[in-house]
């Protein structure tokens, strides 16, 4: 029962994914084709207003409703951030979806998408099963 | 009634990009969960196909909240998708309906074009390239990135972190390279 919290935040998250249009296959394009300011929009406000959330919560030690500090683990640097960056991108433009987008998509009454996410599973398999033999 | 007009417009991308961001404090007053989705389809491979492979060996169910938070982003996508929409087309940037009318692709009456995104192209190149590869591209790239738009390029960059700045760079530089390069020849090649 204490995960029901997540699922209301992911209803919140699903709604705006869809009335923002960032599940658009359009707007995706728009964005790499450089015709339309709306997705850097979406993306930098984003991240000034994550920005200034983390900030607030440091500065002001707020805490998390349980009452434990917040903690948020540092990304670690390896090439898989490049590489693994650049097949995601590709893919990105391709399906107009990253993993987020892929739920609100299948929700919103694109069931075709179902497949898209059954192969984005296979492909996160693909990368445990080959793990070890790929440059990090 | 007025609300339900209102809400029903698409939104602006200032509102938009306010609430995602908000995503990532409330995340972490919830329970200290940092904001991260594709990690879900590294669950769902722990849960149902570990074949005993050791990237898939942890206690996924300690993670389980990821899966909440995925399947309520389904299930917001359909009150959005089925109550909260005007009926209008989607508004695209004539440039890019200029390009996409070489491709085939007409039909904006929905987030989706209906040439691409029908399950009639399923067993077609199309819908291999479409479906299959890029479903495959996603799932294999964001998992070896360690993370997708979300993880690196919202709470990553929220949070100050380099590494997420080089990822978000190289989802970029991938996407630009699909959009104008492999997309077109893809689609001379289809029709």
């Amino acid at each position: 029962m204490k995960n029901i919290k997540y699922l209301i935040a992911g209803v919140f998250f699903g709604i705006v994914l869809v009335k923002s249009q960032v599940i658009s296959w359009f707007r995706i394009q728009e964005m790499f084709q450089l015709t339309s300011f709306h997705m850097y929009g979406v993306i930098g406000t984003a991240v000034v207003t994550g920005i200034i959330s983390i900030q607030l919560i440091k500065r002001f030690n707020i805490k998390t409703m349980a009452g434990e500090p917040i903690a948020i683990a540092p990304k670690t640097f390896n090439k898989g951030q490049i590489f693994g960056g650049i097949i995601f991108g590709l893919g990105w433009a391709i399906t107009g979806a990253c993993p987020g987008p892929l739920f609100a998509q299948i929700g919103s009454g694109f069931t075709i998408v179902a497949v898209t996410l059954l192969s984005a599973i296979a492909g996160t398999w693909l990368y445990g099963a080959l793990q070890s033999k790929l440059p990090h | 009634m007025y609300i339900l007009k209102f809400v029903q417009q698409p939104w602006h991308w200032s509102v938009a990009g306010l609430l995602i961001g908000l995503t990532v404090p409330l995340l972490l007053i919830l329970g200290n969960k940092a904001f991260g989705i594709s990690s879900s389809l590294r669950h769902i491979c722990a849960a149902c196909f570990p074949a005993n492979i050791s990237f898939f060996k942890y206690d996924w169910k300690k993670e389980s909240w990821n899966l909440f938070f995925a399947a309520g982003i389904i299930l917001g996508g359909f009150i959005a998708g089925h109550f909260l929409q005007d009926g209008n087309n989607v508004q695209v940037a004539a440039a890019t309906q200029a390009r996409l009318a070489t491709y085939g692709v007409h039909d904006y009456t929905a987030l989706l074009p209906s040439e691409i995104f029908s399950w009639s192209n399923l067993f077609t190149w199309k819908g291999l390239i479409f479906f299959v590869i890029g479903g495959l591209m996603v799932g294999f790239g964001t998992r070896y990135a360690g993370g997708c738009t979300s993880g690196h390029a919202i709470m990553g960059l929220s949070n100050l972190q380099w590494p997420s700045l080089v990822a978000t760079i190289c989802f970029m530089a991938g996407g630009f390279f699909s959009a104008n390069v492999l997309i077109p020849y893809l689609f001379k090649w289809f029709n």
